[in-house]
């Protein structure tokens, strides 16, 4: 279980997140909406700790991680994967490399089984014998693919994406989804999905949250988005310029 | 220059950038803590040192061999040059010998390497910072400054004073050139100016100041990288940022060096 609980954050001179409270409920898919530049990435940054919140708790599995020590951060980090929004692939290991990096690190096993959980997880995503290649020469659905499976090498607990479809055509934007939703089924984790993508977040939410302003605005089940009367989550839903949010 | 870069209230400019640069030491400072507190993990990732070895000092090796040829025959012509009439050519392989090892040799090579390294280093860390890869090293549990930062600067102290022994021996060399065929020293006379006024506090002196040199290198370079903001203007950025740093700080070091190794640990 993870929880927020007052979470403040300034950046410069403006206040990205104001006393937001959430939570986000085992075993589901958490779908983070908001316009670009509403602080989505850096609220997924917080939970996994790459940012500290100015005030507030971040409660993860009960610990508090805004408060803690490297050591103790990086014990609780061993239990998220994340799928950054470029991918973040290490230019210069292989896609097998970077696979097997959080193995290698975390992991008191051998090559040869590094070797097969690599290959394995490759097929979860539908890539199978590009181990050697580098990743410079695949394509961005590819990887995004691979950033997937190397987010899932340590089989974690809880796996954030930022902007998973981001940057994609519509058809890799399905693919992407099928596995994000494929993942969550076969690992049964809990997931945060940072988006602006509508078409993703209904595909793939067990729950919708916006984030307007440094706040939630709304947070409950895609069905309950649908027939919501915030006029804010109407404008943002039916994709208009008109209303409550202004265009720029 | 456009004009929304050219500083408006240059007292504020001032003062904003002095407080810059004391931030910029306390960081540094804490980057090398860092860097010793995570150095025994850090050392045990074998293949990421040899790598960084290989990047660092194999791939420099063309480079301060050019470097190191033509300045051995620089400090030769310019040996025959102060020397006529006054002092008798004999000496041309002593002073050669001495002033390569004690001088030329580690600080040009240091800048020579300063230059290709420290830019290297900062433009790899600070694409990595731009694209997440850092954020991602983070999110994996993973230590940046043990994963990438021991493996650079442990490379660049093991790899810079080899580096530095081998310009020393084609410095020497290019000066030997120079001397016998246009100034007219003969081999014998040349070799035993060499063999007369060397002294391995010298040549230790020499490797000694390599190896602050090499640390330098190694830390503006992934310091600056680091630290990158933005996009390709932030890389060129610390880019600059590193090499600049780099080679102004192994100058200041090499006097404070200077000072330490021949006023007090080779005085005698």
């Amino acid at each position: 279980m993870i929880q927020l609980e007052g979470v403040s954050k300034r950046l410069g001179t403006k206040q990205v997140l104001e006393d937001l409270f959430l939570e986000l409920p085992t075993g589901l898919t958490t779908v983070i909406l908001g316009r670009s530049g509403s602080g989505k990435s850096v609220l997924l940054k917080h939970i996994i700790g790459l940012m500290h919140p100015d005030e507030g708790r971040i409660v993860v599995d009960g610990e508090d991680i805004a408060h803690l020590d490297e050591a103790e951060l990086n014990r609780v980090r061993r239990r998220f994967g994340m799928l950054f929004q470029g991918a973040a692939l290490f230019d210069s290991l292989t896609v097998g490399e970077n696979i097997a990096l959080p193995m290698r690190e975390h992991l008191r096993i051998g090559e040869d089984e590094i070797h097969r959980r690599v290959a394995e997880r490759l097929s979860w995503v539908g890539l199978q014998g590009v181990e050697d290649m580098k990743p410079a020469s695949l394509s961005g659905g590819m990887k995004k693919r691979v950033g997937l499976a190397r987010a899932v090498a340590i089989d974690p607990t809880y796996i954030l994406y930022d902007e998973p479809t981001t940057g994609l055509d519509p058809i890799m934007s399905d693919v992407i989804n099928n596995l994000i939703r494929s993942i969550q089924q076969r690992m049964n984790v809990t997931s945060v999905v940072v988006t602006h993508d509508l078409h993703s977040a209904w595909k793939v939410g067990d729950r919708v949250a916006l984030l307007h302003e440094g706040r939630m605005q709304f947070n409950g089940t895609p069905a309950e988005a649908e027939v919501s009367s915030d006029l804010l989550v109407r404008q943002f839903i039916e994709g208009r310029s008109e209303g409550p949010v202004a265009a720029v | 220059m456009s004009p929304d870069i050219v500083p408006t209230r240059p007292i504020s400019y001032v003062w904003g950038r002095v407080g810059d640069w004391i931030a910029d030491v306390g960081r540094i400072a804490l980057l090398v803590l860092e860097t010793f507190r995570t150095m025994g993990r850090g050392l045990r990732s074998t293949r990421l040192v040899i790598d960084q070895m290989y990047i660092i000092g194999v791939q420099s090796l063309v480079l301060v061999l050019i470097v190191s040829l033509f300045t051995g025959a620089v400090a030769a012509v310019q040996a025959a040059y102060q020397f006529a009439s006054v002092v008798p050519l004999k000496y041309i392989g002593s002073v050669i010998l001495r002033s390569v090892i004690i001088e030329l040799g580690p600080v040009l090579t240091s800048l020579i390497v300063g230059g290709r390294v420290g830019a290297a280093i900062a433009a790899e860390l600070g694409t990595m910072r731009v694209t997440e890869q850092i954020d991602a090293l983070e999110a994996m549990a993973i230590n940046p400054v043990r994963y990438l930062v021991v493996p650079r600067v442990v490379a660049a102290i093991i790899m810079l004073p080899i580096l530095v022994m081998i310009a020393n021996a084609v410095a020497i060399f290019g000066g030997y050139v120079v001397s016998v065929t246009s100034v007219g020293v003969s081999t014998h006379t040349y070799v035993r100016g060499l063999q007369d006024f060397f002294y391995m506090k010298d040549l230790m002196s020499g490797l000694i100041k390599t190896v602050f040199f090499g640390a330098i290198i190694g830390w503006m370079g992934c310091y600056h990288g680091f630290r990158t903001e933005g996009g390709a203007e932030g890389v060129g950025v610390a880019t600059t940022r590193a090499v600049v740093s780099a080679c102004v700080l192994v100058l200041i070091s090499d006097y404070v060096l200077a000072n330490v190794l021949f006023r007090f640990i080779f005085a005698k």
